[in-house]
Order: C-alpha cells, then structure tokens, then sequence
C-alpha cells in the first residue's frame, strides 16, 4: 500500500458553477484511473486540482511524490529546436541529457529533434510535450487528452510508455474520450449533470 | 536553483533573442533623437530639460516589452508546468523581474551614453543619470514584470498595463530627474528607497497576479 496521490472529498466550482463535490480517489504505485465523461464533467479540473494549479472549493488533496502533466498546450518554446526546447526542461528537473535521449526515443522524437518546435505538427508537438513528461522521471503522471491529435502509431507508443512507467512503479491519472487499448484501467466515471 | 537559473536564461535569451536586445535601445534613442527636434537646438535649454526626457524614455523602454513578458508563458502552459514542479509563483515573479532588469538595463545603460550626447548633457550629469537609472531599473523590471502578470489575461493589456504602472512610477521619475538639480539634496537616496520598497514588494504583487491568472 504506497499511496502516490490522495484526493478527499473533493469539491470544484468553475465560475458560478458546480463541477463535481464530495469526489474521493487514490492512486497507488502501479495504478492507473481513468476519468470519463461528457464535455464539461470536470475531467480536466480533477486533473489541475490533482496537480496543484486548482484550489478546491472543499476537500484535501495529498501529493506524496513528484508530479508530470500534460494538457492542449505544450510549454515548449516555439522558436527553439525540439531538442533545445526540451532541454530547458530537463534542466529545471535536473534531468540528465540521455534521459531526455531515451524519452525522446520512447515517442519518436530523434528525426525531429533540430525541427524548431513552431514547425511541428498537433500531434509532433503532443508526442513532444509527451516525451517531456517521460523524461522528467516523476512517479505520478496527470494526463489530460494525452492522445489528442496523435496517429495511430503515436498512441501505441504513448500506451507503451504507459505501461512501461506503471511497471517502474509509477501511477497514471488519464483524462481521455477513449480508453487507448490500457490494460487494467480503473474507470472512473464523473457526472454530467450539465 | 538550478531551475531558476535555467529560467533566468531562457527569458534573458527571449528578451535578447531574434533582435529585440535592440529594442529598447533604438527606442531610447529615438526619443533623445526627436526631443531636440520638438524642442529647438538650443544647448542650454536641452542640456536643462533633457535629463528629464532620459527618465521618462527610460520609464517607457522598460514598459515596451510588456506584451511577451508573461502572456506567452501562460498561453504556451509554461507557468503550468513551474507550478506544478513545485515552484512558487513569487520565486518565478522574481526571475522574472531579474532576467527582465538585465535584459532592458543593461542595453540601456550603453544606450544612455549616445543619447545624453544627442541631448547636450555634460559628464557630471551623464554620470548622475546612470547612477540613477542602475538604481532605478530593478524597480522599473518588477514594475513591468507586475502589470505583465496583471494584464496576461487581457486583449490589448499593454495599453491598459501602462496606465497601471505610471501611477507607482512617478515617485521614481520625480526623485531620478530631482536628482539633477543641484539644490535637490537627497534625491538619491528617496529614490533609492523608493525603489528598494517596489523590487521588494514587486515578487510578491507579482506572483500574486500570476496565482491568479489560473483561478
């Protein structure tokens, strides 16, 4: 029993607004959660409360290890070449150069890694943000759309570096529309009552 | 503090990157260069009025840049992923505020030499205003840095960030320019506290307004 990540009693209100209250999860080592629902249930809240940059209205949130998150927006430096842009992050992780190599490796990254991020694609840009997340080598991962714009052949490599993260001990918190072909996915269903 | 280096680089190379190290120099200059037209050629008179049109040119200089201090960072999710590392928003205010007061201070500390030339001002005076503006360019930088966060979340915020900033501006402007006027004892050290109090409190205001931009 080594709890990574505790939510208590959760409560979250956006504008005027009701998301969700008296919601309850916990993410242990190994485990991974699925939050589902419709537009506009709260998913993408849980995750920012999950991670600190939302306060709940109610309820406690326990971070008992590092945090990665990824969401729409990439937080790589556009002028920069791919490699450079993640190298900014690897240095404020304090992150050596052949981690950030693996991780890169982990979603395809190496042909693209003197493209200057502004060039990149939805997806190209996705898979990086990605591979920021594998290389920061934190236990818990919050993923919110992880997949959006991904092809085909991206998503199995996001589903191996799932996999691969789960089996180092980590635990994932996966807001997503579809369940990526994950084994052993806990679903956690949230209203909608919008 | 690794990570804080690694961001006082990166802004500093944002600030200085693709040209705009030039920026607020040209600028600067621009305004030495069309005073002494709006004004007349007269020396004595130039040589009078023109250290006070260094300040406020100074002043403006530090608030061009307001647009890419901090909205691009929100946008792009690069605030979202300091705080979600930990951290705080008042430690990510201050580099901020660092990297900005290098990144505009220091070229227009060479800056100052040709347009005091332009606006007839003598050595004495020369080094007045330098000291004046080294004194005064960490509390422009948080001052910037401030109405930054303040406006990251509105259209045309620089505008609006501008009319901000002025009012807490002016005690510098009056001390800085006071300070050349040879009756005006203890200009300097007014506008030393004055500026100690706003790169003091700066961080703070600052990273408040950032905690706020994600509510």
């Amino acid at each position: 029993m080594s709890e990574l990540l505790r939510l208590d009693g959760i409560a979250c209100i956006r504008g005027d607004r009701l998301l969700f209250e008296n919601l309850s999860l916990s993410l242990s080592r190994g485990d991974a959660i699925w939050l589902r629902g419709p537009n506009g249930a709260g998913k993408s809240s849980l995750i920012r409360l999950a991670a600190g940059l939302l306060r709940p209205a109610a309820g406690t949130v326990v971070r008992r290890e590092r945090c990665a998150f990824i969401d729409e927006a990439s937080a790589l430096d556009p002028e920069l070449p791919l490699r450079r842009a993640l190298d900014f992050w690897s240095r404020v992780d304090t992150i050596d150069g052949p981690v950030t190599e693996r991780a890169m490796d982990a979603m395809a990254l190496a042909p693209l890694a003197d493209v200057p991020v502004a060039m990149l694609s939805t997806g190209q840009r996705k898979r990086a943000a990605m591979a920021r997340v594998i290389a920061s080598s934190a236990p818990i991962w919050l993923l919110d759309e992880p997949a959006n714009g991904m092809d085909i052949a991206a998503q199995s490599r996001l589903v191996a570096a799932i996999a691969a993260h789960r089996g180092n001990g980590g635990a994932i918190l996966l807001a997503s529309h579809f369940a990526l072909g994950l084994d052993n996915l806990a679903e956690f269903e949230m209203g909608g009552a919008a | 503090m690794t990570a804080l280096i690694a961001l006082f680089a990166r802004d500093l190379r944002r600030a200085w990157g693709s040209g705009a190290l030039w920026l607020p120099v040209v600028f600067f200059l621009l305004v030495a260069t069309a005073f002494p037209f709006a004004v007349g050629p007269d020396a004595p008179l130039l040589a009078r009025t023109g250290g006070g049109m260094v300040w406020v040119a100074a002043l403006l200089a530090a608030l061009l840049p307001i647009d890419r201090l901090v909205r691009p960072d929100r946008e792009a999710g690069v605030l979202d992923q300091l705080a979600v590392r930990g951290i705080a928003d008042e430690t990510v205010a201050a580099v901020k505020i660092a990297a900005h007061a290098v990144g505009f201070g220091l070229p227009l500390l060479l800056a100052l030499l040709p347009a005091t030339a332009l606006l007839a001002q003598d050595g004495g005076r020369v080094v007045t205003l330098a000291t004046g503006l080294v004194l005064a360019i960490p509390a422009l930088a948080a001052l910037a840095v401030l109405s930054a966060a303040l406006t990251a979340n509105l259209k045309s915020g620089s505008a609006i960030g501008g009319l901000l900033v002025l009012p807490l501006a002016v005690p510098m402007l009056i001390f800085g320019a006071g300070m050349l006027d040879p009756a005006g004892r203890g200009a300097e050290k007014l506008l030393a506290a004055s500026s100690l109090l706003l790169t003091v409190i700066g961080p703070f205001a600052a990273g408040a307004a950032l905690r706020g931009l994600r509510e």
